[in-house]
């Protein structure tokens, strides 16, 4: 069978409800599931970002971006490895304040791990990580015989190393209607 | 500053005013609750635009694309929410697969109630998203014009589509300051890519270098109105055409270059001959599994020029070695000008051997049977006498619907109404109502199963009231024939479920008082036909054909186009 990779699609739409649907659709279609998922506003005004991680051959890959940027909402899609892109999760965890103070490992694998405390109250205290999927799930996994209340993670942001050039798609569609 | 008091009006209005601003004339629909303030609205503009009531609203949206695919127009179709609306997707999945312009309009509850479960709510825009080109839920009547506008831009440009708009009913109350400006373009959304002359020239150098050529078209020569663009390409080239079932009529059924039908139930040369052919010219078609059988063993000695406008069909199911992207009217007048003429002849003499052995094995039987039972292909040949290729024929699904498409003769485009991509059993009743308002000085026929026949029966309510003169021929085997067919080959005969009990067909068309005929022996066939051509009303014949009579050439599912069988 063909290889299957990590690719990570970067998707720019215009921000209309349904949209979310409409491209979940395109991959419920296909039987394929998401790694991870996010969605936020762009560097355009009015423009959104979903940043969707899929584990899929090349070829597939391809063909559902081309799928998506069908979408008549869908300004456009890209595909890229880990290595065209620089990516971040992001995660909290709620642990009891007690054992902060109790097991003195624990401001230890803080420190050694670049995370950050958000907050602190009597009961419990939140810590934040960024970083690699790996990084986060070791923070997680030490972490967890110490008492973990809570844990999430975020999903996948990524930021492509070539242009993406949106705004250039824009300008010329702006140009092309002024001049109609 | 404009004047409120003159240019105020409701939400209800601006629709049927975006309707004319559209150049609608003709809606099909069904009326209920939270679509009333449009109805009422059609009420008072009835003089300008006519709506026709289906007896179900699937066969609004079927007529509606019956419509498209005769007139070249946008179909328009309307219900009310809650069951009106689910009625709609199978004809609005059949239009977007089938790629036929179209626009449903669905009244929904009220803006405060949506997401409460009341009455006749339903979440169709997440229903339909899967299958429309765009949708949108409107909620305030300001949106109307603009969206309107959009929803017909979106539905008729590029490759076209089914677009659902959905309204609630306080925004069809609602007044708004209406002023209508048709869409110029949606900024996310580049219908048509800008064609490239090296594409082009990259294309016409390997069509000049091929010696053993063959084209494969599609619906979108029709789509994009480039029939003769595309005529002018295969005389110009001279090289061998064959066409998908969505593609039929684009060219002369008896042009000296169409050399027949491609896919499951196609003609045994172009099947044989796709695997043996040194360039593959795809042109406006999507190389369906219908078309391709086993991809493993597709055309791989080919080099794949493909002409096609929607980028996502590029190297989707076969890899395409040289893409043409780009309206197809525009490519092949380019690539015309580069082509140079060949004869073809010992190339094209293959297509001619392969023809006398698929006469003799197949067709003989078809159309000229010896034995006791009426053949599907005889009626096919029977209307062909009558019609002389000038009618439109619109078929159902099944195995009429590939003899209807084997043998009819076409000499004009936008002739061959069927349900290709979805295959929905029932399209082809009241998508004839549509073809015959989209075409009205046409002979419409609409050939059917006795199963897809009784799926949308209740139209015959519509064609009456009308007076709609389409002629429906059912071809009746008391089977699912097509399923059968399969079950005899494939399953050991055993008839699951297809044997059919029916009703008196004849007597239920003159319950509509429709004239109405049945024919049950080879003698009387000949007369009927005339009787019911030659009627200027709407006519039912019935044709008790040979019950367990199969469809061959056949590739069975999984195998290759080259292992097509004759039997």
């Amino acid at each position: 069978m063909s290889d299957f990779t990590k690719y990570t699609i970067s998707i720019y739409t215009e921000n209309n409800v349904g949209l979310l649907n409409r491209i979940s659709a395109i991959f419920l279609k296909r039987h394929i599931d998401f790694i991870s998922f996010s969605t936020s506003q762009s560097e355009i005004p009015d423009v959104f970002r979903f940043i969707i991680v899929v584990n899929m051959t090349e070829s597939g890959v391809r063909k559902i971006v081309q799928q998506i940027e069908k979408q008549i909402d869908v300004i456009r899609a890209f595909y890229h490895t880990d290595e065209e892109t620089i990516f971040q999760e992001s995660a909290l965890y709620k642990v009891k304040s007690s054992s902060l103070f109790e097991e003195r490992q624990i401001q230890n694998m803080i420190k050694d791990s670049h995370a950050n405390i958000v907050t602190v109250s009597p009961e419990f205290f939140v810590i934040e990580k960024t970083g690699f999927r790996d990084e986060i799930e070791a923070l997680r996994e030490a972490l967890a015989p110490h008492g973990l209340l809570q844990f999430v993670r975020s999903g996948r942001i990524s930021i492509s190393k070539e242009k993406m050039g949106i705004s250039e798609i824009l300008n010329t569609f702006n140009h092309k209607i002024k001049t109609k | 500053m404009k004047n409120k008091e003159t240019s105020s009006i409701s939400g209800a209005e601006a629709v049927i005013r975006s309707l004319l601003e559209e150049g609608v004339d003709l809606i099909y629909g069904y009326p209920g609750g939270a679509i009333m303030p449009i109805y009422d609205e059609l009420y008072k503009y009835s003089d300008s635009l006519s709506h026709i009531l289906t007896r179900h609203e699937q066969g609004a949206t079927h007529a509606a694309q019956g419509y498209a695919r005769t007139s070249g127009k946008v179909g328009v179709a309307m219900a009310t929410s809650g069951p009106g609306a689910t009625n709609l997707v199978t004809g609005i999945a059949d239009a977007q697969i089938d790629s036929t312009p179209m626009v449903c309009i669905t009244g929904q509850v009220a803006s405060h109630l949506l997401g409460s479960d009341a009455f006749q709510e339903t979440d169709i825009i997440g229903i339909s998203t899967p299958v429309t080109k765009w949708n949108y839920q409107i909620t305030k009547a300001s949106e109307i014009p603009v969206i309107m506008a959009k929803a017909f831009y979106i539905a008729r440009s590029g490759r076209p589509g089914p677009v659902l708009i959905d309204i609630t009913k306080d925004a069809q109350f609602e007044l708004l300051d209406y002023t209508y400006e048709k869409c110029k373009g949606v900024r996310s959304y580049a219908p048509i890519p800008t064609l490239d002359t090296a594409q082009v020239e990259a294309a016409a150098e390997i069509i000049n270098k091929a010696q053993k050529p063959m084209i494969i078209w599609g619906q979108g020569v029709i789509l994009g109105e480039a029939e003769e663009e595309f005529k002018t390409f295969v005389e110009t080239s001279g090289i061998p055409a064959t066409w998908t079932i969505l593609g039929l009529s684009a060219l002369p059924t008896k042009h000296p270059l169409n050399f027949g039908m491609v896919g499951m139930h196609g003609n045994y040369g172009p099947n044989v001959l796709t695997n043996q052919c040194d360039v593959l010219i795809a042109i406006g078609m999507r190389f369906d599994d219908r078309v391709t059988g086993n991809l493993e063993t597709y055309a791989k000695q080919a080099k794949v020029v493909h002409i096609e406008i929607d980028p996502a069909e590029i190297s989707k199911n076969v890899k395409a070695d040289f893409p043409v992207l780009g309206n197809c009217k525009e490519s092949l007048s380019q690539l015309t000008v580069l082509v140079k003429h060949k004869a073809y002849n010992q190339w094209k003499q293959r297509f001619t051997d392969h023809m006398k052995i698929e006469i003799e094995e197949v067709i003989k039987g078809d159309t000229l049977p010896t034995k006791e039972g009426l053949t599907m292909g005889e009626v096919i040949i029977g209307i062909n006498k009558y019609t002389k290729g000038d009618a439109v024929i619109v078929s159902d699904v099944g195995q009429h619907q590939m003899v209807a498409c084997r043998y009819a003769e076409f000499v004009q485009s936008k002739s061959n109404v069927t349900s290709g991509g979805l295959g929905t059993m029932g399209f082809a009743l009241p998508a004839a109502i549509g073809a015959k308002m989209g075409a009205p000085d046409r002979e419409v026929l609409a050939v059917i199963g006795d199963g897809g026949y009784q799926m949308t029966i209740q139209e015959l309510g519509t064609i009456f009231q009308n007076k709609t003169a389409v002629k429906i021929v059912v071809l009746n085997n008391d089977y699912l024939g097509m399923v059968r067919q399969w079950q005899q080959l494939f399953f050991d005969k055993r008839y699951a479920s297809t044997e059919m009990t029916n009703p008196d067909f004849v007597t239920i068309a003159k319950g509509y008082h429709i004239d109405a005929q049945r024919v049950t022996k080879r003698e009387e066939l000949d007369q009927a036909i005339k009787t019911m051509i030659a009627s200027d009303q709407p006519y039912f014949l019935e044709v008790c054909v040979e019950k367990e009579a199969n469809v061959f050439p056949m590739i069975p599912t999984g195998a290759s186009v080259s292992d097509i069988r004759l039997k």
